[in-house]
């Protein structure tokens, strides 16, 4: 009996690891940030370069960081899913323009509208560096404590949006 | 058609891969290393499965920047590897650190190897054990075989 039941179960054991493997994306690499301090920064901000934004001005209010770029082509598609969430005025969304050009970046803004309450200008991509993006569109959900609480990575999109975040946004908020 | 050919041979000599490495300076050539240790070891992000040396993405160059920056200020090769780490995860590694998360990977090996050895062992051992036969058995079977008249004849044999 154990002749067949022995394979049979390594069979079945290996079966579920590579099923289980399959589903996940291995494009999506868990950030070591959730949980912990939202790495400070103090960036100018796009509309006006005199003006400073940093981490210590959103401290006791929960807010969302996203990345974006006028190159990239996925932030373009998750625009509107942005747009629709700060729409919401739920949460204070702040822009991390990454590596990019400030004349691409405000053209781009002018074009499909600007949801942000501000960008900030990250043109050498450091402050990316020290927020774990690797991938742009990416989009943090930060607590009043200051702590990272969830990291999207790529476009938002409406699913993911209501799933996902707001779950998370509202759990902040009450 | 000679000069297509030629026109190829230019292409496959053009090698982007190699365009792409920046020209560093170092103060030392064991800070030189170091540096070349570390983008060797580190994983790209963008290009899972190219290393930070290998790697032709724009997040691989300034890593690398960063990587050669660290290391003039005068950090040690273990403190780039944290830094890493702390913002990218433990994935940015293709040599995983030992710990507590990571016996499995390092020792799983080894001990399917014990395993199958075991296995290995046990199956020889029985297999060299001499087979244990009733006496009385063996004694009726030998009758048997020498006995000239089949015990049981078949009835369609006639």
């Amino acid at each position: 009996m154990i002749r067949f039941a022995l394979p049979l179960a390594v069979f079945v054991l290996m079966v579920g690891l590579l099923g289980y493997g399959l589903r996940l994306d291995p494009k999506k690499v868990p950030s070591p940030l959730i949980d912990k301090a939202a790495p400070s920064f103090s960036l100018a901000m796009l509309e006006d370069p005199s003006r400073k934004l940093s981490t210590g001005d959103m401290t006791g209010q929960v807010w969302v960081l996203n990345v974006w770029a006028s190159w990239c082509v996925s932030c373009r598609a998750e625009h509107e899913v942005i747009t629709a969430l700060a729409k919401r005025n739920l949460v204070t969304v702040v822009g991390l323009n990454y590596k990019d050009k400030p004349d691409d970046a405000a053209r781009w803004l002018e074009q499909f509208g600007n949801p942000y309450a501000t960008s900030v200008i990250d043109s050498d991509g450091r402050v990316g560096i020290d927020w774990g993006v690797y991938g742009v569109p990416e989009t943090f959900v930060i607590g009043a404590d200051g702590l990272i609480k969830y990291k999207h990575i790529g476009p938002v999109t409406h699913e993911s949006l209501e799933q996902k975040i707001m779950p998370i946004l509202k759990e902040l908020l009450i | 058609m000679k000069s297509l050919l030629m026109l190829l041979l230019i292409g496959f000599l053009i090698n982007p891969a190699q365009a792409a490495i920046e020209a560093y300076e170092f103060d030392s050539p064991e800070m030189e290393a170091d540096y070349n240790q570390l983008v060797d070891e580190l994983r790209c992000l963008v290009c899972q499965n190219q290393n930070l040396a290998g790697s032709d993405a724009d997040l691989a160059q300034d890593l690398r920047r960063e990587t050669y920056e660290m290391l003039q200020q005068g950090k040690s090769r273990q403190e780039v590897v944290e830094f890493m780490v702390a913002r990218y995860g433990d994935f940015v590694l293709y040599r995983p650190q030992f710990k507590s998360s990571t016996y499995l990977l390092w020792l799983g090996p080894f001990l399917l190897l014990v395993i199958v050895l075991v296995i290995v062992v046990r199956r020889l051992r029985a297999a060299a054990k001499p087979i244990e036969v009733d006496a009385d058995a063996l004694a009726d079977a030998r009758n048997l075989l020498e006995q000239d008249e089949p015990v049981n004849k078949v009835e369609s044999d006639k």
